[in-house]
């Protein structure tokens, strides 16, 4: 027992200076999301609750706009799918790490954000440190900063007595910066094009309301059809 | 919406998120490679799907009424700018939004 306590006071210790950085994000996202949501006319409690259930930064931002819209669960439903896909492949990804960790692991899998899967994916765990524990406070505390970032923006929304008008455009804000890390990233911008480019044209056909699941459906279809092209692209990219 | 809506619809969202979380380590027996196909998607579809996520957030904006999308043009620009400038995520953030804030109660 006493070994036990030894061997996870290490791996916090080891594993707390990595989250420092989503420590300084994660309050400030998170409170703007409990902002958010308070001036949008929800009590704390929902960003409190969702943020502990979620955990998924940009799907509770468009879960706000679901929540203030017509109830409709499938398109609930299939835009977290789409919005969220990125995880199944952190999940192929972590496969081997986050298998055979007991418990743990199923907490490693439920808190698998895109922060958690970056630090567990590239920390350089030193021999002596246990890996499942590390993981699992690297997972806890960023599970941790974000629930307390929404909680306190949730509750000191409500306080605030600035003009908040406008403050919604956060989420573009946010949206416009993952995509350019992604575009930075790449060196072909097929992908990205497209994305914009079919959205935009669904937009236009299907109006606001309904555009998001054809835009999806487009989007694989294309990316399904192009793959040949695609693979072709980024392999003469890598032969030049 | 009701309450019982409300939670429905939040419920959609955990399970959605939970399901692409763990789908994988259910489907992909371990130590076996995974799919060709899956690997490209894994490549591909973040790209895409982020450009969709842009749209979405724009899809209020009109740019025959109302004041035309230019305050969320200019915001867009600044985010841009300042993050080719510095590339600090939440510097561009927080000042693109600020700078959407102030336009809107503003100037516009």
């Amino acid at each position: 027992m006493k070994n036990k306590i030894i061997t996870m006071k290490k791996a916090f210790k080891s594993a707390f200076p990595h989250t420092i950085p989503i420590f300084a994000g994660f309050l400030f996202l998170g409170m703007t999301y409990g902002i958010y949501m308070n001036v949008s006319g929800f009590s704390f409690w929902y960003p409190m609750l969702m943020s502990l259930t979620i955990f998924a930064g940009s799907v509770e931002f468009v879960t706000v706009n679901m929540l203030l819209g017509a109830f409709n669960p499938l398109q609930a439903l299939a835009m977290t799918l789409m919005i969220n896909a990125r995880h199944l492949f952190y999940g192929i990804s972590m496969l081997d790490k986050y298998r055979g960790l007991g418990w743990k692991s199923i907490y490693l899998i439920f808190g698998m954000c895109d922060e958690s899967f970056s630090i567990n994916y590239t920390a350089e765990i030193p021999e002596e440190i246990d890996k499942g524990w590390f993981m699992f406070f690297v997972t806890l505390l960023n599970h941790f900063y974000w629930f307390m970032g929404a909680t306190l923006g949730g509750i000191f929304g409500s306080f605030l007595h600035f003009n908040t008008e406008g403050l919604d455009f956060v989420m573009t804000a946010m949206f416009v910066v993952i995509f350019m890390e992604q575009w930075m990233k790449e060196k072909r911008h097929m992908s990205a094009m497209l994305g914009l480019g079919i959205s935009l044209l669904c937009l236009i056909i299907f109006g606001a309301d309904n555009f998001i699941i054809p835009a999806m459906l487009v989007i694989l279809i294309v990316l399904i059809l192009l793959r040949k092209e695609i693979e072709e692209e980024e392999g003469e990219e890598r032969h030049k | 919406m009701t309450i019982t809506q409300q939670m429905i619809t939040v419920g959609m969202v955990v399970l959605g998120t939970a399901l692409t979380r763990f789908l994988p380590f259910l489907i992909f027996p371990a130590g076996k490679p995974t799919p060709k196909y899956i690997q490209y998607l894994g490549k591909v579809l973040p790209s895409a799907v982020f450009g969709m996520l842009v749209i979405y957030c724009l899809k209020g904006v009109s740019i025959f009424s109302g004041t035309r999308g230019i305050p969320e043009l200019i915001a867009i620009l600044i985010v841009i700018a300042l993050h080719i400038w510095k590339r600090q995520m939440l510097l561009s953030i927080a000042g693109g939004t600020i700078c959407y804030m102030l336009l809107v109660q503003m100037v516009f």
